[in-house]
């Protein structure tokens, strides 16, 4: 943007200034919320990760050692790691892939369209503490409706919420269950492939498979990739379902409520998220909790920076 | 659904005969596959409310279907102690933060989507990664912060003062659907003496109708359906409980009330199905309204 090399004229040095006030006012609510929620919290977290304190005293400077003990000796970390791994590749791909699944097929009904769009996002919109318990209820091994239903089907009851080898697949259905916001996103990426673009391809020959593959695919790739990414930070930050769902299965909810055992069973369900709120909040070491802070920071940034490589558009035309 | 009319026996005929029995295939298999999606989606509510009424004996059986249709169940949840205060905190929380949401974020979504300033990509980057931040990062100074500086531990107040302050994925949604309004309207308005304030409120807002209401909308779900923060600020003080966290706590007057349990959670998930199938209506008009595709 070339500018004649002049003195500006006051009134547009003036002009200028007010702009630039008015723009400050308009900003400032977000300006002072970065600033206090996410920039400054950002640095103590790491400040502190260098530091033993338990909420009283003075805290004091410890180096390394709360990382030492994180890598080393925290009970369950690398499990925890293992988890949010599992549960990011897996719940995401499946989600992202059902909710593409879902989105075309609805975009294909005919007759009530508007009740089965309806009916597929309401899920969406319950509660996770609540969908968590629904499900585990209808998930108990012993007198719940699905293994009811295998058992007279004469298939195998596996445990779920109970079985280590079957909660995280459990709470990847209960994720798939709520896909109403992805399915929402895809339908309207999928309404907004050009027609003439499938006609093209008819006009060549082309199956269902290739329309798919050579027109639709490349057509919503951006919002594949939103739903890609969204879903990963989403998923790192996995806590809640996780929680009820061992409480649930462990009978904390629902028993005789003896101590939650976290990561229930077996701390198949353990997650990063999880050790912040164990260290932090019930062991009193905010040191190594925001030591475990910063490790899920750098997991989420560094998946975020890895899938944002390929994308484009995702900031938006701007005048 | 295929029309019944005879069709002639030429070559031509047999190709239509054959396109539209494809036709009709695809509508079975698209309409099956529809319902049983929608089974799968449906059933666990269907569940859920059908345990609710059953009483505290059946629920711990495998029965499905309720031998007695117990409905003094959700009068019982009702006076579980603590019930009626985690409704009230829950709407305090989702009612207040919302509008603290729209009230901070317009203003920041507008200014990032019309204004020119130096740093704007910047702004909009840092928007974003705002967005990207999971809270457990940030949760050990905030905590803190809050409770042990303001003192304002055992309350809600820490997760609502923040929604005073914009939040990060209601700027971005706002931005962008406001990206899509002409610049004509403004310019007209700025041709009229209407200053940058008196444009946005009364030209672009009214606008932006719908983009306001799905945000709020997706703001009140979102404080709503929030476990995490209340169970990190609030959890000391059971009058400052929410739904919630309330409801993952749910101990009745017994041990193992699966249908009162059943019947508080379906407390809990039916206001926002409720509000949904409003804001639904109320969204659809304002975008038809407006005439604006939201």
């Amino acid at each position: 943007m070339a500018r004649p090399v002049t003195t500006v004229p006051a009134a547009l040095r003036r002009k200028r200034r007010r702009e630039g006030l008015r723009t400050l006012a308009f900003l400032s609510p977000w300006l002072i919320g970065f600033g206090v929620f996410f920039a400054y919290p950002l640095v103590s977290t790491a400040y502190f990760s260098l530091m033993k304190y338990n909420g009283f005293g003075t805290p004091s400077f410890r180096g390394l050692q709360n990382w030492a003990y994180v890598f080393q000796h925290y009970p369950s970390f690398w499990q925890g790691i293992g988890n949010t791994l599992w549960l990011v590749v897996v719940m995401v791909t499946l989600r992202v892939a059902f909710g593409l699944g879902i989105g075309l097929l609805i975009t294909r009904v005919k007759t009530g369209a508007g009740l089965f769009r309806t009916l597929f996002y309401l899920p969406y919109l319950a509660p996770p503490v609540a969908a968590t318990m629904a499900f585990a209820f209808m998930l108990n091994p012993g007198t719940g409706p699905v293994n009811g239903l295998l058992g007279d089907l004469g298939l195998p009851q596996p445990g779920w919420f109970t079985d280590p080898e079957w909660s995280k697949p459990a709470l990847t259905m209960l994720a798939m269950w709520g896909i109403g916001d992805l399915m929402v996103i895809f339908m309207a990426a999928l309404l907004d492939v050009p027609r003439e673009q499938y006609e093209a391809a008819e006009l060549d020959g082309a199956g269902p498979w290739q329309k798919f593959r050579f027109v639709t695919f490349p057509n919503i790739t951006p919002i594949v990739l939103f739903a890609v990414i969204t879903g990963v930070i989403q998923t790192m930050q996995y806590y809640t379902q996780a929680i009820v769902a061992g409480k649930v299965a462990s009978g904390v909810i629902g028993g005789s409520g003896q101590q939650f055992e976290p990561g229930y069973p077996n701390g198949s369900t353990w997650t990063l998220p999880q050790m912040v709120y164990n260290l932090g909040f019930q062991q009193g070491d905010y040191g190594s909790a925001c030591v475990v802070a910063l490790v899920l920071f750098a997991l989420s940034m560094a998946f975020t920076a890895v899938l944002m490589r390929r994308k484009s558009g995702l900031l938006g035309s701007e005048d | 659904m295929a029309a019944t009319v005879s069709v002639p026996l030429t070559p031509r005929g047999a190709e239509l005969r054959v396109a539209r029995r494809r036709a009709a295939l695809h509508w079975v298999a698209v309409h099956t596959t529809a319902i049983a999606a929608g089974l799968f989606f449906v059933l666990p509510f269907v569940f859920v409310l059908l345990t609710s009424l059953m009483t505290d004996h059946q629920a711990l059986t495998s029965d499905l279907w309720p031998h007695e249709w117990v409905w003094s169940n959700y009068a019982e949840v009702f006076r579980t102690p603590g019930f009626l205060t985690w409704w009230r905190n829950t709407l305090l929380y989702a009612g207040l933060g919302t509008l603290l949401t729209i009230l901070s974020s317009v203003p920041v979504a507008y200014a990032l989507a019309r204004f020119r300033f130096r740093g704007r990509r910047l702004a909009l980057l840092a928007v974003i990664s705002m967005m990207m931040l999971p809270p457990q990062v940030v949760i050990i100074p905030m905590y803190l912060f809050w409770a042990k500086q303001l003192h304002l531990g055992g309350t809600l107040w820490p997760v609502i003062i923040p929604m005073a302050f914009g939040d990060a994925f209601s700027i971005f949604l706002l931005r962008q659907f406001l990206l899509t309004i002409p610049k004509e309207y403004v310019e007209a308005a700025r041709i009229d003496g209407c200053g940058e304030l008196h444009t946005l409120l009364r030209v672009v807002l009214p606008m932006a109708k719908p983009a306001i209401a799905a945000v709020a909308l997706f703001q009140f779900f979102y404080c709503w359906n929030d476990y995490f923060g209340p169970q990190i600020y609030a959890s000391e003080n059971p009058d400052s409980w929410t739904l919630s966290y309330g409801l993952a706590s749910f101990k009745a007057a017994h041990h193992t009330n699966w249908n009162l349990t059943m019947a508080a959670t379906l407390l809990v998930m039916a206001p926002v199905i409720v509000l949904f199938f409003f804001a639904q209506k109320a969204f659809i008009e304002g975008v038809t309204l407006t005439g604006v595709k939201g």
